[in-house]
């Protein structure tokens, strides 16, 4: 889960990158020829003076971070960072284009879900060395559930730059109408709330929004309830066991009994609109959300909305996923040690506590939450609580694919084009094709 | 040949010879190279060490013939071409005519207001009609309750979307069409329309005896590039829904796009780059017997 969703659910992805794909690849390859050329007219640089760092960083993580730099290249004389801002819509192809032409930067952002990707690709520089040479390291700062993403066979690929999750935004007037003081902590109550809430708003209003084109709240419950999602070293699908069986019933009962509307993100015109006129009163979003709704929703609605952790089945508290977003440096990089100065730099607590105030997104490290900007932020003391319960997607490079494919079965299924039995055995079916290149790597002991 | 003419020659090739050199090297060798890619197994992994590489011969063909989601991209293809196709032409001829007609005052204008949509970003034009089709406060709904007809989902919509789309795309590029079309009815002899005239043939008869007839090589050329063109849909519907709802507006391109480009399953993409490149030459090649046939 990474905030790329966020423009997803703005709607419009960024066209003007995709077209520019190919031309930038292309263009790259001109720019360095022009410097090459450059080189060899005579531009010699002082050796050894001044090191410049490539820094790439997305969206408005990119702008944002340049106020943080002047404080940095203070501290360190010796070293430049050039950043260069990628949108969120272009960043994953952007950095594969760059490993591909052998263009990567020396640290860069990435989704915590895209590690495995790029540790598959030989792409990132293990840390564990620089961890270990470092006192001034602190692993332990950091929330666990998120650190675990950053973590692969036992090595340590990169470092959580912010973090991320999904819980419950609700419309705290709407909800205690219906003579729930409290926010639902298990499912049955948080059932009977919808219900309450869907009977009281009549037949234009809903409970809940969940876009149907999306897979997180369903593989949220799943794993809730211990659904174990792959099996056999994550080798092969396992949507059709029991739990995961039970926890996809539970997530189409909401929009079998109307709690829900059936509709894709792409449908919502204005989502902040309809949640200010009450069309829904609770919605399973992330940090990002919680300035977008402060600034678009109207003043008479803004005392009444907050955050609330997710239900849980049972009596656990319910978990969600570890998302966010995290630092790596570039395995080719010739100026790794400069880059890892930069990587400390931006993960520690003072940055992070000022990066919270420039973008509102939420530190990795767990100290930096006593800055008095976030403790004093009733919005985000849900996040605090549901950040000490989240779990890792299956940390391989084909999960955002088979997520894909949960979101696509569970659409089907939602509208009446498949019944439970058939998308389930048809997504296993589907994710097993994915796997079958980790399969043949695993049997030839080739490292995936 | 003689010395001179072989000079000739010579110095003719040398001329070509940059734009040919370009040619092979910009287009014939990225070509060679995607379908080579397509009998592998070209994905991150071997990406990342040539080692992971597998060269699978047919399988992917094999695998995209068997993918339900590639017959429904195929199929959505077809609908989009086969409906949106013959539609845009007519539209296009439709627009020409009136543009074109004697009755029509200030041409130039609408010409240009015509043409506006067909020079206007894609994305722009989208924002605004992805509002036209919202359905609760889209204008277009609205019109239609005026009729009394119930509010329709348009984008959000499994049966809906694809006719959303193929809506939008006419109106934005019948345009382009319509000059052409304009540009072929003014190389009609005026001269024939009157000879029609004081022979007494009605404004139908011109059109069927005349217009038609003159302007089949447009006609062709309009068709051939409509057909080229909308076989590679892509940009609308990715802009417009993602190849959403329940992928019933995924196109060929789409699919290829996401497999390609977000999956990086650079093999598969490339069959199926392939795949659509056979289908579109068979159908051009039908389509140009079809109309060299009728003359």
């Amino acid at each position: 889960m990474t905030k790329g969703e966020r423009r997803e659910e703005n709607g419009i992805p960024d066209v003007h990158c995709i077209f520019s794909g190919r031309l930038k690849s292309i263009g790259s390859r001109l720019i360095r020829l022009a410097l090459m050329l450059g080189a060899l007219t005579g531009c010699h640089s002082d050796p050894g003076a001044v090191v410049t760092v490539e820094f790439w960083a997305m969206g408005q993580e990119g702008e944002q971070v340049q106020v943080l730099l002047p404080e940095f290249e203070r501290r360190h004389p010796e070293i430049r960072v050039r950043v260069q801002q990628i949108p969120w819509s272009a960043a994953h192809e952007k950095l594969l284009t760059a490993y591909a032409g052998d263009a990567m930067p020396d640290l860069f952002q990435l989704g915590n879900t895209w590690i495995p990707e790029f540790v598959a690709l030989r792409a990132i520089e293990p840390l564990d060395q620089r961890l270990r040479d470092d006192p001034a390291a602190v692993l332990a700062d950091f929330f666990p559930g998120i650190l675990v993403t950053n973590r692969l066979d036992g090595q340590t690929y990169a470092l959580p730059w912010y973090v991320d999750t999904r819980l419950l935004f609700y419309r705290t007037d709407l909800l205690s109408a219906t003579g729930f003081a409290q926010p639902p902590e298990t499912w049955e109550d948080w059932r009977k709330a919808m219900t309450v809430l869907k009977v009281a708003g009549g037949s234009m209003r809903y409970a809940i929004l969940l876009p149907v084109n999306e897979w997180q709240l369903l593989v949220i419950l799943a794993l809730q309830h211990g659904a174990p999602l792959l099996r056999d070293r994550d080798q092969y699908g396992d949507f059709q066991n029991p739990r995961f069986r039970e926890a996809f019933t539970f997530y189409l009962s909401l929009f079998e009994q109307g709690l829900a509307p059936p509709v894709s993100n792409t449908q919502m015109a204005n989502l902040y609109q309809e949640f200010a006129s009450g069309t829904f009163a609770l919605y399973v979003s992330g940090p990002w959300n919680i300035g977008e709704f402060r600034r678009r929703l109207p003043a008479a609605v803004q005392p009444h909305w907050n955050t609330a952790p997710l239900p849980g089945f049972g009596a656990d508290p319910g978990l969600s996923l570890a998302g966010g977003a995290s630092l790596a440096l570039s395995r080719s990089s010739p100026r790794q040690d400069a880059a890892w100065k930069l990587l400390q730099f931006l993960t520690e607590p003072e940055q992070q506590a000022r990066f919270y105030s420039l973008t509102g997104d939420l530190p990795a490290r767990q100290s930096a939450w006593a800055d008095p900007a976030l403790a004093d932020n009733r919005y985000a003391q849900a996040f605090w609580h549901q950040l000490q319960h989240v779990q890792a997607t299956p940390p391989i490079p084909e999960w955002e694919r088979i997520a894909n494919k949960i979101a696509y079965y569970a659409e089907l299924t939602i509208r009446k084009q498949k019944s439970m039995d058939e998308a389930l055995a048809a997504l296993d079916r589907d994710v097993d094709r994915i796997l079958e290149k980790r399969r043949w790597l695993l049997s030839r002991s080739l490292t995936p | 040949m003689t010395g001179y003419e072989r000079h000739i020659t010579l110095s003719a090739y040398a001329f070509l010879a940059p734009a040919l050199l370009l040619i092979a090297v910009f287009f014939f060798l990225p070509v060679l190279a995607a379908l080579l890619l397509s009998f592998t197994d070209f994905d991150i992994y071997a990406l990342g060490d040539l080692n992971r590489l597998r060269f699978v011969g047919l399988q992917n063909y094999g695998q995209l013939l068997q993918s339900p989601l590639f017959w429904t991209a195929l199929g959505n293809t077809f609908y989009f071409v086969a409906v949106g196709g013959p539609l845009s032409v007519a539209v296009s001829l439709s627009a020409a005519l009136l543009v074109n007609s004697r009755l029509t005052r200030f041409p130039g204008f609408f010409r240009t207001v015509f043409f506006l949509p067909v020079v206007t970003t894609l994305v722009a034009v989208a924002v605004v009609w992805r509002y036209l089709y919202h359905p609760h406060y889209g204008l277009l709904n609205y019109g239609l309750s005026l009729f009394g007809v119930d509010p329709i989902g348009w984008l959000g919509d499994p049966d809906w979307a694809m006719p959303a789309i193929i809506l939008m795309v006419v109106w934005k590029n019948f345009g382009f069409n319509m000059i052409i079309f304009i540009a072929g009815l003014q190389n009609i002899p005026i001269s024939l329309y009157e000879a029609a005239r004081i022979d007494g043939a009605s404004a139908w008869r011109q059109f069927c005896h005349i217009t038609l007839p003159l302007l089949r090589p447009t006609f062709l050329f309009v068709a051939l590039m409509t057909l080229i063109g909308y076989f590679q849909v892509f940009a609308e519907p990715y802009v417009m829904t993602q190849g959403g709802p329940a992928n019933r507006t995924l196109s060929v391109v789409l699919l290829m796009y996401e497999e390609g480009f977000r999956w990086w399953n650079i093999g598969y993409a490339s069959a199926a780059a392939f795949v659509l490149f056979a289908l579109i030459l068979a159908v051009t090649g039908l389509q140009l017997k079809l109309q060299r046939g009728e003359r």
